[in-house]
């Protein structure tokens, strides 16, 4: 018996897109290895973010005026409507998937390995820190529990409590966001995304905000944080990607394709400045740098 | 510092003022000089003061009714699109509507007593606290309605943790803006019709030529505008750093 808890494979296919008569991408399939972080390497506008907008079921095209409307009445229909899983089969090729249409323009299937719906088990961390100005530190890793009406009891705040203390902030607790630097609110919104406690995490481009050094602080702590969940992880930054990824792979051109996995050697968190790394650097260089003479 | 400047500035009017009555020898039924407005402020301080809790219950009350109003449409908004374009284009046409026209209209309706008034208060402020509370929910970062999503927040979850207090810089800056309103639609309210009140103070007083009065009735309106303003502003700064 699987325990939903425990990190999922996914298996995203078919997944096309147009949108506003351009087709970013069309029949495009991936997956994410149970256990290990992927990382989405590519330029702007290619579709990454639709890409894990769509894992996480997530509006792809903004919400639009009624931007609370939207917003579901109750939490069993979070993620984009969808039909009754069948029940997953036994054997190669299960049908054991979650399909949904967003809208005519837009499809994907999102296959899990253990068929259970991705539904409420994925957390998002944004390329903002997204922290609420108006709470302390503390109030917003409990944000989830919070949303959800769910007690904040003694152990939920001695969970957070220790979240933030493994990730270096138990001296600030109480703090409102707006007093803390950039690296710190990032790591607020990392101890916020694990908090949640979900085997999958989507992220886009958290770190892409900070400087040098503290990227780097802040990538070797998500890669030891991180470790055993299943995580999608986009970047533009091709030495992060060597950093933290167990897979990488580069979305290009329009509609985009998706390179062939790279797997670097070794766990991440990796010493990029490794010798069994240049091949890889100057591999992803090149497919970047073809991807820039695409672009023009 | 600024404070300084202003009361310098106010102080240097009223000597203009007193200049300008004193050189000229105006007849106080034209301009009172501000001696004179000051020594009816203190001798007929009684009048003024019972004439002043109808005006500030009025205004009170009309406050209180246009922020109840005005938050519940805004939110009725949000959350059901079709009520807003249906309704938004009568109250916007009721917002052109001259409050002085339709204020004889509430007299006839709701009598002269204070219903008519707090009415027609209602009516000019909830608006503005309409229109700001809206923006200020509809403006909240898309971001963290995708967090809340991940989250598994609820509508009512997230507007509690996430739009709301969002919204509420918003909902102050549009609720200062009613405070200071409010007085000025309940004296519009009595001047149509009223028995009692600033405004019914002040046109008797205009009728008669008690100019002096009539000024110092003004500023006790001026006054109870400025009280309505810094108690709804500092009520906003606490609910601000408490939410």
């Amino acid at each position: 018996m699987i325990k939903s808890n425990d990190a999922p494979g996914i298996i995203l296919s078919n997944a096309s897109l147009r949108f506003q008569h351009k087709l970013l991408f069309e029949n495009l399939s991936f997956e994410l290895p149970s256990h290990s972080i992927t990382c989405l390497l590519g330029p702007s506008g290619v579709g990454k973010t639709t890409l894990l907008r769509m894992l996480a079921g997530l509006p792809l095209f903004g919400r639009g005026q009624d931007k609370l409307q939207a917003f579901p009445h109750r939490r069993t229909s979070l993620t984009a409507p969808s039909p009754p899983t069948p029940p997953p089969q036994a054997g190669e090729g299960s049908e054991d998937m979650n399909l949904f249409f967003i809208n005519e323009f837009c499809h994907a299937t999102i296959t899990t390995s253990d068929g259970i719906p991705l539904t409420d088990r994925v957390t998002y961390m944004g390329q903002t820190d997204l922290l609420l100005p108006w709470l302390s530190v503390l109030d917003n890793v409990m944000l989830g529990s919070y949303l959800r009406s769910q007690q904040c009891d003694i152990q939920t705040k001695a969970r957070a409590l220790h979240i933030l203390e493994s990730v270096g902030l138990d001296a600030e607790i109480h703090h409102k966001p707006t007093t803390l630097s950039g690296g710190m609110k990032q790591r607020v919104a990392l101890a916020r995304t694990l908090m949640e406690e979900k085997p999958v995490v989507l992220m886009d481009e958290p770190f892409s905000a900070l400087d040098a050094i503290t990227r780097y602080d802040m990538q070797t702590l998500a890669a030891e944080k991180l470790a055993g969940k299943t995580v999608l992880l986009i970047t533009h930054d091709p030495w992060e990607a060597l950093r933290l990824g167990h897979q990488i792979i580069v979305l290009r051109g329009q509609p985009a394709q998706l390179s062939n996995s790279i797997i670097p050697p070794e766990l991440p968190p990796r010493d990029i400045t490794h010798a069994t790394l240049l091949p890889l650097q100057k591999l992803l260089l090149n497919e970047l740098n073809m991807v820039a003479r695409n672009e023009i | 510092m600024k404070h300084w400047r202003g009361l310098v500035g106010i102080v240097l009017i009223l000597l203009i003022w007193q200049l300008l009555v004193s050189i000229e020898n105006l007849p106080p039924y034209l301009l009172p000089s501000p001696g004179l407005v000051l020594h009816t402020m203190l001798t007929h301080w009684q009048i003024l003061l019972t004439q002043t809790w109808p005006t500030a219950l009025e205004s009170i009350a009309g406050l209180l009714l246009a922020v109840g109003i005005g938050m519940f449409s805004a939110l009725i908004f949000i959350y059901f699109p079709p009520a807003r374009n249906w309704l938004l284009p009568s109250l916007v046409i009721s917002q052109a509507l001259p409050t002085f026209a339709i204020a004889p209209l509430l007299v006839v309706w709701l009598g002269y007593g204070l219903a008519s008034k707090i009415v027609t208060v209602m009516i000019i402020l909830f608006f503005p606290v309409t229109t700001a509370f809206y923006d200020g929910l509809s403006r909240i970062d898309e971001g963290w309605l995708d967090l809340a999503q991940t989250m598994q927040a609820t509508r009512f979850t997230a507007l509690r943790y996430i739009a709301l207090p969002a919204a509420l810089p918003a909902l102050a800056s549009g609720l200062r803006l009613a405070a200071v309103g409010a007085p000025l639609g309940a004296v519009i309210g009595e001047w149509v019709g009223a028995s009692q009140g600033l405004g019914y103070l002040m046109l008797n007083a205009n009728a008669r030529l008690q100019i002096d009065m009539m000024f110092a009735a003004l500023i006790w309106l001026v006054a109870l505008a400025l009280i309505l303003f810094f108690t709804v502003d500092w009520g906003m700064r606490w609910v601000l750093s408490k939410r």
